[in-house]
């Protein structure tokens, strides 16, 4: 591994400083490390205080554990954030075209683009919502495109998030703790601001509200309860929106609307932002031993009585075995080119690709089609011999439940630590809302960095931390 | 405002109140046993006796020590009105309503929870006490400020309210009803200085110790102190205040509302049949009788606004 030179998005390859990081160079250069270092720890106790925790699962209920957060911005210049942008939404335009199209004509597969089986033996695919038109005809309103970048002008999209994309909260609380603790930052730098996120959201929501909806819409976002990993999320988006954080417990359907348990009776809701996963949505529908869903809420749906967001059955888009087919889909439904690349994906369900995979585990990423969170995956540049040992039995066991991808030379980005700036991996999440009004990308997003030297996994399951995001106003 | 909401504002501010109750009564515990001339555990039982929970104080422990008391009290989980289980559980409830609090209020909290986990994560030395004491109080009045100073006046600061006068209700009932005896008439004549220690650990286990001497100077008797804290509305934890609050909370919420619920009806009956009447007529009916009806009343009264308001579905 250490001998492939990464694209450092402060250094580049030449050590020269690349321009949007210019300002940021010379306030560094000017700044007492001691003064940094405390200030590094003055943000965890922020973090702390305002409760940006996480619960890791499998773990003591009590223990909430805090993703560490980098000093350092990533930053991005204005030219390369809309070139970007025009790529993620071109992707996202394509997947609600795609959802729309495998829960009614199918055309995509009668042309030959897509195997049925991938569809039809997929997990992800409800059948349920065969013929169900969403108000609006939005499936996916807000989706998450993760993005690697590996040079100056090369970006790879390495998964869609398009079912429950999470980590909002941390764009925007890492750019609050950011403007509190380097506010003359701010002054030097031209950053674009975030902070519209919630605001912009509830519009956007409101603007898919269902045709029978009278008056101002009501928004309401479902949680799984304070036991859920991303709770603080879900009441920090409530909060923002100044809507109501709704459980299952709280909903009922009443008069073919679905309604909540207010202190002054019942009063129905319009759109319901749920991050609660599709199985456990309505245990009349899906799962009969959900606690967390709303019995008949797919009823209602289904007659147009709400609209919920995302729509159930969005998570065929975001599988990683559809991934592989993404530029086909771009392609079938814009008309275009992709003007963002996937990385190249062997799907081990094929018999060449099987034989080739199992051959060069040492040097590729194999993860599991329906994981996430970076369990279960396999980076094997930097496995052990007995990690990939381990990985090959369960990998030649169920070889269609695996994809492989090369190992890429991910971007660095320095973070601050002990050692002064040191570069480490980073990955890309910007967020984006989908209504019928448009297509709305928040200039930033989340910035994972993987914390340890040489590590390509940035997922804060896996000891990964975030960094502020900016886009420069240029 | 969602009902359930509504629930957990009302118990969040209910569990705040009860983790500083339950640490003045330690207070009380401490400063009795440290006054008095011989050294004994007695008094640890009618503090337990007190903060409720006594006996289940009882299936885990065969004697009543200090040590042990003290540590039931502080830091149990097996005791849910201990100081960490009664913050923990406000905290809880705060996380669930998180929407409905403002960031100074929840700040304030997860720091309250923070900084006491940490105190009482071992057990506490006794040259410590105080200090963990004084912090624990410091750290409830920091949201009760934040409360006060940041929440507006709308149906959210109504339940809050709702919960503390409630849950302070109850506590000062319990406190009185527990040493009620030492407060009849007839233990006026005893007036032994056991006596007054026994005065002085009831006030200043609802923090009166001075409220009750500016009313009454050095002269008050047992007869004023069941009047001080049974009827005087001056006094912020009084009977006669607590409900006081209820009623004028109950009233905003049905003007915001624009309906009336049953709870109005049992708080007023309540304040007409409890606290409109004298101290006399009080030790008539029997003090131990009297504490015992108003501390079913504040029950019916609790149980009915969670009705009222839909606070379960």
């Amino acid at each position: 591994m250490s001998e492939i030179r990464h694209f450092d998005e402060m250094w580049g390859r030449t050590e020269e400083v690349r321009g949007p990081y210019r300002e940021l160079d010379g306030w560094i250069k000017g700044e007492d490390p001691a003064r940094l270092r405390a200030k590094q720890r003055e943000a965890e106790e922020l973090f702390r205080l305002t409760g940006i925790t996480f619960n890791v699962y499998g773990r003591d209920e009590a223990e909430e554990r805090l993703i560490p957060f980098d000093i350092i911005p990533r930053i991005m210049s204005g030219a390369e954030w809309r070139k970007l942008c025009r790529g993620i939404e071109q992707r996202v335009r394509a997947i609600n075209q795609f959802l729309y199209d495998i829960y009614h004509r199918q055309e995509i597969i009668r042309a030959g683009r897509i195997p049925a089986e991938m569809i039809e033996r997929n997990a992800a695919f409800l059948p349920q919502m065969c013929g169900v038109n969403p108000p609006g005809g939005i499936y996916t309103h807000i989706v998450g495109i993760d993005l690697v970048r590996t040079g100056e002008d090369q970006f790879y999209v390495l998964e869609d998030n398009a079912r429950t994309p999470s980590g909002v909260s941390y764009m925007l609380e890492n750019r609050e703790t950011m403007l509190h603790m380097f506010p003359e930052l701010f002054a030097q730098n031209k950053v674009r601001p975030v902070s519209n996120y919630p605001t912009d959201l509830r519009r956007s929501l409101a603007a898919c509200a269902p045709t029978m909806t009278t008056g101002r819409p009501t928004v309401a976002v479902l949680t799984p309860g304070i036991f859920n990993s991303a709770y603080f999320e879900h009441a920090f988006l409530a909060d923002q929106m100044g809507v109501e954080l709704v459980e299952g417990q709280d909903i009922r359907i009443i008069d073919g609307r679905v309604a909540m348990r207010t202190t002054c009776g019942y009063k129905p809701i319009d759109v319901l932002y749920r991050r609660v996963d599709d199985d456990y949505l309505d245990p009349l529908n899906f799962r009969p031993d959900s606690q967390l869903g709303v019995p008949g809420i797919m009823d209602v749906y289904r007659a147009g009585g709400i609209t919920i967001a995302n729509a159930p059955g969005t998570g065929i888009a975001d599988d990683k075995a559809i991934y592989s087919y993404m530029p086909d889909i771009v392609e079938f439904y814009t008309g275009e080119r992709p003007l963002l690349e996937n990385v190249p994906t062997w799907r081990c369900a094929e018999a060449d690709a099987f034989a080739y995979v199992r051959e060069h585990l040492h040097e590729l990423v194999v993860k599991e089609v329906h994981g996430s969170g970076g369990y279960g995956m396999l980076v094997g540049p930097t496995a052990t011999k007995k990690d990939i040992a381990e990985f090959r039995k369960k990998f030649e066991a169920r070889p269609a439940n695996y994809i492989a991808q090369p190992t890429l030379s991910l971007s660095t980005v320095p973070i601050f630590n002990r050692a002064g700036l040191t570069p480490r991996h980073v990955d890309l999440r910007p967020f984006v809302q989908v209504s019928p009004q448009g297509i709305n990308i928040t200039p930033g997003g989340l910035t994972r960095v993987a914390l340890k030297k040489g590590s390509l996994v940035v997922n804060s399951s896996q000891g990964g931390g975030t960094k502020d995001t900016w886009v420069l106003d240029d | 405002m969602l009902g359930r909401t509504a629930n957990g504002l009302f118990w969040m501010y209910r569990y705040l109140e009860r983790a500083e109750n339950t640490s003045r009564l330690i207070e009380t515990g401490q400063r009795i046993a440290l006054t008095r001339s011989g050294v004994s555990d007695d008094e640890w039982r009618p503090v337990l006796q007190s903060a409720g929970g006594a006996p289940a104080y009882d299936a885990m422990h065969d004697a009543v020590t200090r040590d042990l008391a003290i540590d039931w009290l502080l830091r149990s989980p097996d005791n849910p009105s201990s100081v960490l289980s009664a913050v923990a559980a406000a905290r809880q409830n705060g996380r669930e309503v998180r929407t409905a609090l403002t960031e100074e209020v929840w700040e304030a909290t997860n720091g309250a929870y923070m900084t006491i986990k940490k105190l009482l994560a071992r057990k506490v030395q006794d040259r410590d006490l105080p200090e963990v004491l004084a912090s624990i109080r410091q750290h409830t009045a920091l949201v009760r400020g934040a409360t006060h100073g940041t929440m507006m006046r709308n149906d959210i600061y109504d339940f809050s309210r709702l919960g503390t006068f409630l849950e302070r209700g109850d506590n000062t009932a319990r406190i009185l009803d527990v040493k009620y005896y030492v407060l009849l008439p007839s233990a006026m004549s005893v007036g032994s200085s056991i006596d007054n220690v026994q005065w002085d650990s009831i006030l200043s286990s609802v923090s009166a110790r001075g409220g009750f001497r500016m009313a009454f100077g050095n002269a008050g008797g047992a007869r004023d102190i069941a009047q001080f804290l049974i009827l005087d509305r001056r006094m912020p934890r009084s009977l006669a205040f607590c409900v006081g609050k209820i009623l004028d909370n109950l009233g905003y919420l049905i003007s915001d509302y624009g309906f009336r619920g049953e709870a109005i009806d049992h708080a007023e009956a309540l304040a007409e049949h409890c606290m409109s009447t004298d101290i006399d007529a009080i030790f008539d009916r029997g003090l131990h009788e009297y504490l015992q009806d108003v501390l079913l009343r504040l029950g019916m009264l609790g149980r009915q606004i969670e009705i009222d308001y839909r606070f379960s579905g």
